[in-house]
């Protein structure tokens, strides 16, 4: 036994948990019970390590338990048919398998795990809790109480996804060359997903909370570094490191949302816009610009501004342009008609946005009154921005988005009571709505 | 995304419902199935039913916050039996959880096609702001 256990020791424990799956996995040509036995593993490993300390081979010590279990299990099936069959009892597994094991350990593994977890064939939710507890580490009560959620029902969730993977046929192995940009793509996207829930687990008063953006961050360097010439996986972490990057100024004291023009520029983490600005350009002179690395080139150019005044929109347009032709979506649209309102004034911005009218996809968004609130404001049309505004606020499913849209357009009233002295009739008015919006928000 | 689903009795002061017993005991074993399946499906996280309405007090601040109760109201039509709050992939899927909820049987094992109300969480990731 080493040293004592730290945050270091619970890190390395996590990063074991993959390659010890991997190489279990594999051995034993299971990997639903494979997973389950490193779990166990884990929590095994979690019970003992903080007060035994760490192993001196902390893998090996992993592989000897998850093996041991894999085996016990192997055992009382081979128990259970012989009971069934009245069979003569078939031979024992090798019990001293697990240096086999080890010698066989190969990076690899990791990324094959990452591709199963991440497969399309699975829902969104069970994708990212397997990947969180097969290739994270992470325990299923972690997992749970990031999601707010009961431990049983995250259980049932990652069984679920590991009896999709077996019925489906799936099997243990890289992706083929025809099928990898798809699959890879698939992982990126739940890697995102974890970081954008991490986004909302961050807000306000939740810190018990597990970090997942943080997990999303841990798990795409990982990523990065078993492909390391991946310009998509680069632009990814940029993408996240550029975002994670204004945490500190992204909320005020009480949890309440602070928008990017009005964040506190000193409380920007430089050394996460460092690293993910040096990314970005090692990425981008690789050749085409894919969906995360100009999300990323956007984000950068928001960190790199020393004042919201001084952003570079006529840039920033330009990148957004470039995302609708890579990847086209009424989000992209939505986003670049900010920059062309900043560039070109308000009245342009809000002509870009009647051309989301139609679209289907973003009907009842609340994103797109938010936005146009925001437009009307800047045009001076007060009157509609709180409208707008308060669409938005109604429309909204995440609650401190709410209360900032809420609070704008009270602002806007008492600016509006305030510049021209509302009659008693649109004074009627504003109080019916408020009356109005608050029955139906609460 | 996490959904709340209500279920509203349709008469206050009704009290207990004068069903067969076989009809009874049908909807409890349909209530307990649903639940089953949303403890299988991941999708479950928390459900309580509701005590009949005459159990029901409106409570009220009155001056220096002593409270004021308030007892049934004959006058209000529907009243909350139950809810449930679960966490699926897609408002589709709440609104069909919701829909079998809804055809529980009642007399005679026809469906009861209770009104189920469906509201979003607010526990969704803000988006980046301007």
């Amino acid at each position: 036994m080493t040293a004592g256990w730290d945050a270091a020791s619970e890190r390395l424990l996590r990063e074991l948990a993959p390659q010890v799956l991997g190489a279990v996995a594999r051995r034993f040509r299971d990997f639903a019970s494979a997973e389950d036995a490193v779990q166990e593993a884990l929590l095994a490993a979690f019970r003992q390590w903080p007060s035994e300390g760490v192993p001196e081979n902390p893998r090996g010590w992993l592989i000897r338990v998850a093996s041991r279990r894999m085996t016990d299990m192997v055992r009382s099936e081979a128990a259970r048919r012989e009971r069934e069959t009245l069979a003569t009892p078939e031979e024992e597994p090798a019990l001293e398998i697990e240096d086999e094991i080890e010698a066989e350990m190969d990076p690899e593994d990791t990324l094959i795990l990452l591709f199963m977890c991440c497969h399309p064939a699975l829902s969104a939710s069970s994708a990212i809790a397997l990947t969180l507890r097969a290739v994270g580490g992470l325990t299923t009560a972690e997992i749970a109480n990031a999601w707010l959620v009961p431990e049983a029902t995250m259980a049932q969730r990652i069984s679920r996804a590991k009896q999709s993977i077996r019925a489906s046929g799936i099997p243990l192995r890289a992706p083929t060359p025809q099928e990898r940009g798809e699959r890879l793509a698939a992982v990126l996207h739940v890697l995102y997903l974890v970081f954008s829930e991490g986004y909302a687990s961050s807000m306000g008063a939740q810190l018990q909370r597990l970090d997942l953006a943080h997990e999303a961050i841990r798990l795409t360097r990982a990523t990065r570094a078993l492909l390391p010439e991946d310009g998509e996986v680069a632009g990814l972490l940029a993408l996240m490191l550029l975002t994670d990057a204004r945490r500190g100024a992204r909320t005020g004291p009480d949890g309440e949302l602070v928008p990017l023009d009005r964040q506190d520029r000193n409380l920007w983490d430089q050394a996460e816009i460092a690293e993910g600005t040096g990314l970005l350009t090692m990425a981008l002179s690789k050749g085409a610009a894919g969906l995360y690395q100009l999300q990323a080139a956007i984000a950068a150019v928001h960190d790199e501004a020393p004042s919201a005044e001084e952003t570079d929109w006529a840039q920033i347009q330009a990148l957004y342009e470039l995302l609708q032709r890579v990847a086209p979506s009424p989000m992209v649209t939505l986003n670049r008609a900010i920059a062309v309102a900043m560039v070109q004034g308000p009245a342009r911005g809000l002509e870009e946005l009647r051309a989301l009218d139609a679209d289907q996809r973003l009907r009842g968004h609340y994103r797109l009154d938010a936005v146009r609130g925001h437009l009307f404001e800047k045009l001076g049309d007060l009157g509609q921005a709180i409208l707008h505004y308060r669409a938005a606020a109604a429309k909204t499913t995440s609650l401190p988005e709410q209360r900032y849209l809420m609070t704008q357009a009270a602002r806007l009233c008492e600016r509006a009571g305030a510049q021209e002295g509302m009659g008693s009739r649109e004074q009627d008015f504003q109080s019916r709505l408020t009356e109005d919006s608050m029955s139906k928000l609460r | 995304m996490k959904y709340m689903l209500m279920m509203n009795t349709m008469s206050a002061g009704a009290g207990v419902p004068p069903w067969p017993k076989a009809d009874l005991q049908a909807h409890i074993a349909f209530m307990h199935s649903v639940n089953r399946d949303l403890r299988e499906a991941g999708e479950w996280v928390f459900a309580e039913g509701l005590s009949f309405p005459d159990q029901a007090r409106q409570v009220r601040a009155g001056r220096s916050g002593v409270p004021i109760t308030d007892g049934v109201f004959p006058e209000s039509k529907e009243f909350l039996a139950g809810f449930w709050i679960v966490d699926v992939d897609s408002a589709e899927r709440a609104w069909a959880i919701a829909a079998r909820i809804s055809a529980a049987p009642g007399p005679g094992g026809a469906p009861l096609n209770m009104p189920i109300e469906v509201r979003p969480i607010m526990s969704g990731p803000p988006e980046e702001m301007l």
